[in-house]
């Protein structure tokens, strides 16, 4: 299925709101989000809660890799998720959900739907 | 130049270096055994081939080897595995080996020897290593087909061949090299007797009781032991070939016989050039190992010093270096005797004797522990004050060797009560571990080792006692130090267990400290230089803060510029505690715990307006909880505003400051504690670190601010202040070490100025002062050296270091509310700028909390 035919975007922030290397608190319809850029300029979204403490944190989590795999840590308990499939590297069955990210211009749009 | 060694007497010379001839000189090594491949080996160590061509000239056919390892030979059969020379060291420019050459005379007049075949060699340094002949007694008969010596790898040859159509075999003496003799023709499948003179076994080494045990354990093992047994003839036998006749109708029929009746030094060469010998043979040498002709050494077991025969290996081995040394003109302490300690296994028994074992010393006293049962028989011998041991004689069980040699040579008080250090283990035992040895302590006696040589190979990367026998040559003899070669192995790698594999992460292959370096060193002022030249990958949460602290440690930037966001954790990025919930906490400082009314008026009325959780810290201070991300600059500016900055309760860095009331009001107070709390609070606030730091003052003795519990602890008395560091509180408590007292106000600034520095500058990631102490080499002596004596002459280093960090501390809230860029960060949504709509409170003691997870519940549920 080709996907941009359903998806549809919300234009969250310019680009340069969100320092690379780090993340932001995204307001969709469907609850929160964490959207992050980073040192490359790549940008991703995931879930906003972190599943081990049910607090609105992930946004707040430092970058980073381990081995090949982009991650985030939550700032709480320092789980870390990746960023681009959002399953928790430490537990098998927790993930986040992932949101599709893609840049206008200067803008930056995630889907909601 | 030779004559230089004649014209300095042995003071003077210890200062002359380089006294070297110029042009080559000859040296002929006569005897190549263990001592004289240990001396050709100091001598390449030393540069010597240099300046010397060196000629060995070796009566046995094959090149030296492992003499004290002998008997291997009969189970190993492998010649090649006994030799000592490393391979490709003879191909060294400069050495000339001569196999089966024997010297027969030494002409000193024209400087030549005489080898057997009739060559002549002319030498300019004569070193004589011939080693010791078996002495054997003269008895009718002794020469004899199928008497043998025990010395040589052909004595064992020939050994091995006679026993094919032997059955009964018979060593003749009980000593050391006898029972070892023994042991090989048990081995070799022969009925085996030891034939002693003497009225026990080992009567060098072990005394009665010892010697008596000794013998019950090695009967149990099949040898037939005969004492009080002197041997008048060896005649025709009549089942066997030998009958060995003792005297009043008492003898023995035997098919073999070894003598091993002790050794005598194969000194018929010096003997024959007329050098001075002494009574009973041995060619006399002075601390240099020179003999009476200045340009003739002996070495090893043929020389004679201070009228004693060294028939162990070690001591030749120190000859052998004194003597290169010597040749190199190389200020070496000279040769002061030796210890003649020894441990090994004779059959299958631990027989070890160490020092003054039979307590010849005046006054000396001895505690035995004897039990036949099992077979195990200790004795310590103790100086009349009962504080040092003096020697020990173990059998049965020698585990306690190493630690009781130890005791003994380095001389250190006894852990307790004589008669405990051979009690059976009780558990406790106060037995002396690998880590209470002095650096200095000698763990391998035979070649010279000491622990601290051992912790440098450990340093350089050793980490099996293999490695630490290939470059320190440590139990590479006898073996008996191995256990405690071990020892210190084991221990020193659990210490620096942490150390060994300190790698922050992996991202960067460096310590904490090897990254500070790189960081102050190469000026490096970001993470993304940092990675690029020194890490791999991303980084993570690991590394990112790590770095983070160290930049703000080298450079305190502050720590919310561009380049730094993205490598702090939340807590620093949004300069609070984040709580369970999501939001944060606020803590101002509150400089050693004082604060006015007014002050305290605003931090109340700052709590009401935004609904704040408010607990009194452990630490003298305020906490408020609850405030949303988006409140903190807000709130902040209230409080900036008010007079109150930043307490850094959220980094790694100074918390804070405890002070009892002192001086100030207490009737016992002598200082000021809360004035000087206020000032070192002051002075450290913002101060990045490897973990969090805590101190506190006290105004007296009494100690009513718990300083011993802090990494920096500061108790007045009358004359100064006591300085204590590295305490802890929390999950693992420990008292702080007094490093300096009675120091004055400047002078207690300065100390704390280097030891936090150089806190900073060498600790691990999330390392506490108490256990960086507990892992820094050398300790708390180290550490008064490093810091109270400069050792390392960084002191004025870590002072200036210290002042560039207090001269550039801002207040991190004050920057941050003063700049609207920055503010704009504190924003839950990006997109929006309502609150994180997803916080639910109850309320608990007339204050609010965060709902716990079935609380939440319900009211999600009431609220929807
Ligand atoms: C079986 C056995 C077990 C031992 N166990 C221990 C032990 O556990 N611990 C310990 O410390 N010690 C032990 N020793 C003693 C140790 O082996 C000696 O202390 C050591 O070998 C002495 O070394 P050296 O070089 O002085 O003499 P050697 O090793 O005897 O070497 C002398 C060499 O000089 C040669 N030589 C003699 N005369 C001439 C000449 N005229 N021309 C040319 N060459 C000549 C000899 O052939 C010999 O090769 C043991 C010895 C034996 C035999
Ligand atoms: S430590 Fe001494 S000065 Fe301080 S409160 Fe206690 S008694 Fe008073
Ligand atoms: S002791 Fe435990 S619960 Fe209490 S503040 Fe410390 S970490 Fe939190
Ligand atoms: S003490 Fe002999 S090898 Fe170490």
């Amino acid at each position: 299925m080709n996907s941009s035919v359903t998806l549809e975007w919300k234009t969250i922030c310019k680009v340069d709101e969100i320092l690379p290397g780090t993340g932001v608190g995204v307001r969709l319809p469907q609850g929160q989000a964490a959207l992050f850029r980073t040192r490359e300029g790549q940008f991703h979204a995931l879930d906003n809660m972190d599943p081990f403490s049910r607090a609105n944190v992930i946004s707040r989590g430092l970058l980073g890799s381990l081995g090949d795999t982009r991650v985030v840590a939550s700032p709480l308990y320092k789980q870390h998720f990746c960023l681009e499939t959002g399953k928790c590297l430490e537990d098998e069955t927790v993930s986040l959900a992932v949101y599709p990210v893609r840049l206008r211009g200067e803008l930056v749009e995630v889907a909601v739907g | 130049m030779g004559f230089a060694f004649t014209l300095f007497n042995s003071w003077q010379a210890e200062t002359v270096k380089g006294d070297i001839p110029m042009t080559k000189q000859k040296v002929l090594l006569v005897g190549h055994g263990m001592v004289g491949q240990r001396f050709l080996e100091a001598l390449a160590d030393r540069g010597g081939l240099d300046h010397y061509d060196v000629t060995i000239l070796c009566a046995e056919s094959r090149p030296a080897y492992d003499r004290v390892g002998l008997t291997r030979y009969f189970t190993e059969r492998d010649a090649d595995a006994l030799s000592l020379v490393p391979e490709g060291f003879m191909a060294q420019p400069g050495l000339t080996l001569k196999l089966s050459t024997r010297v027969r005379e030494i002409d000193r007049d024209a400087r030549v020897v005489i080898t057997e075949a009739g060559e002549r060699l002319d030498y300019d340094k004569l070193v004589l290593a011939t080693g010791s002949y078996p002495f054997v007694p003269p008895i009718d008969g002794n020469d004899r087909p199928n008497c043998f010596v025990y010395r040589t790898l052909d004595d064992l040859d020939e050994i091995i061949a006679a026993s094919d159509q032997a059955r009964v075999g018979t060593v003749v003496g009980g000593g050391l090299l006898g029972l070892e003799a023994a042991k090989a023709l048990h081995d070799l499948g022969l009925e085996t007797h030891v034939v002693e003179f003497a009225p026990r076994l080992m009567a060098v080494q072990v005394d009665d009781l010892g010697g008596g045990l000794l013998k019950d354990k090695i009967e149990t093992l099949g040898v037939t032991v005969h004492t009080s047994t002197g041997t008048r003839a060896i005649v025709d036998g009549e089942q066997h070939r030998h009958r060995m006749d003792f005297g009043e109708e008492r003898h023995l029929e035997t098919d073999i016989i070894v003598f091993s009746a002790g050794i005598r030094p194969e000194d018929s060469l010096a003997r024959a050039c007329g050098l001075e010998l002494g009574e009973r043979g041995g060619v006399v040498i002075d601390d240099y190992c020179l003999t009476s002709d200045p340009d003739i050494f002996a070495i090893g077991e043929v020389a004679l010093w201070q009228g004693r025969i060294f028939g162990l290996v070690a001591p030749g081995y120190q000859m052998a270096e004194t003597a290169a040394a010597r040749l190199c003109a190389d200020s070496e302490p000279s040769f002061q005797g030796a210890d003649m300690s020894t441990k090994l296994k004779l059959m299958g028994v631990d027989v070890a004797s160490v020092g003054d074992a039979h307590g010849q010393t005046p006054g000396a006293r001895s505690a035995v522990f004897f039990d036949q049962s099992t077979g195990v028989y200790k004795k310590v011998v103790v100086s009349e004050c009962g504080k040092k041991l003096l020697g020990a004689v173990l059998v049965g069980d020698a585990n306690d060797y190493g630690s009781l040699l130890q005791l003994c040579l380095n001389q250190i008080d006894l852990p307790g009560e004589a008669a405990a250090l051979i009690a059976p283990a009780a558990g406790d035992a106060p037995m002396l571990g690998a880590d209470a040895l002095p650096d200095s302590a000698q763990i391998c006696s035979c070649n010279n080792v000491s622990k601290g040589a051992l912790c440098a190979a450990i340093d350089e990367g050793a980490t099996t006692v293999g490695d630490l026998k290939a470059c320190t040559k440590a139990s590479a003899t006898c073996g008996g130090c191995t256990a405690l070669v071990k020892q210190v192995l084991d221990s020193e790698l659990t210490k620096r267990g942490v150390a060994v594999n300190n790698h922050v992460c992996e991202h960067f292959p460096y310590s904490r400290q090897e990254i500070y370096h790189l960081v102050r060193v190469g000026e490096i002022k970001t993470f993304d230089e940092l990675l690029d030249k020194h890490g791999s990958g991303d980084g993570c949460d690991i590394c990112k803060p790590l770095a983070a602290s160290v930049l703000a440690s080298c450079w305190n930037d502050y720590v919310l510029s561009k380049p730094h966001a993205g490598l702090q954790d939340t807590n620093d990025y949004f300069l609070g505690n984040m709580q369970r919930d999501g939001t944060y906490s606020i803590v101002p400082r509150v400089p050693g715990g004082e604060i006015t009314p007014d002050k305290l008026i605003v931090l109340g009325e700052v709590a009401k307006q935004y609904d704040l959780y408010t607990k009194i810290t452990g630490g003298q201070r305020v906490d408020l909880f609850g405030a949303r991300v988006e409140q903190l600059p807000e709130i902040w500016k209230i409080l900036v505003d008010a007079g109150f900055e930043t307490g850094h309760a959220y980094g790694k860095s100074l918390r804070t400051v405890k002070s009892c009331v002192g001086s100030t009001w207490c009737r016992y107070g002598v200082k000021d504690s809360v004035g000087t709390a206020i000032q070192v609070e002051e002075r450290y606030k913002g101060l990045r670190s490897p973990h969090k730091i805590k101190m506190a003052v006290s105004g007296c003795t009494r100690e009513c601010a718990e300083a011993q519990s802090k990494d920096v602890g500061v108790i007045a008395t009358d004359k100064g202040w006591n300085l204590y560091v590295c305490g802890n509180g929390g999950m693992r408590p420990r008292h702080a070490d007094l490093i300096a007292s009675d120091l004055s106000d400047e002078q207690l600034i300065r100390t704390i100025d280097r030891f936090l520095m150089f806190y900073i500058r060498t600790a691990d990631r999330l390392q506490r002062t108490s256990v960086w102490l507990e892992n820094l080499d050398g300790g708390l002596d180290y550490l008064k050296q490093v810091i109270l004596d400069d050792s390392l002459g960084i002191g004025d280093e870590l002072e200036s270091q210290m002042q560039r960090v207090i001269e550039t501390y801002q207040c991190e809230w004050k920057t941050t509310v003063e700049d609207p860029e920055a503010v704009k960060r504190f924003k839950h949504f990006v997109n929006d700028d309502i609150a994180d709509d997803n916080l639910h409170y109850v309320r608990e003691r007339g204050q609010r909390r965060p709902a716990y997870e079935h609380e939440r519940i319900e009211l999600v549920q009431q609220e929807g």
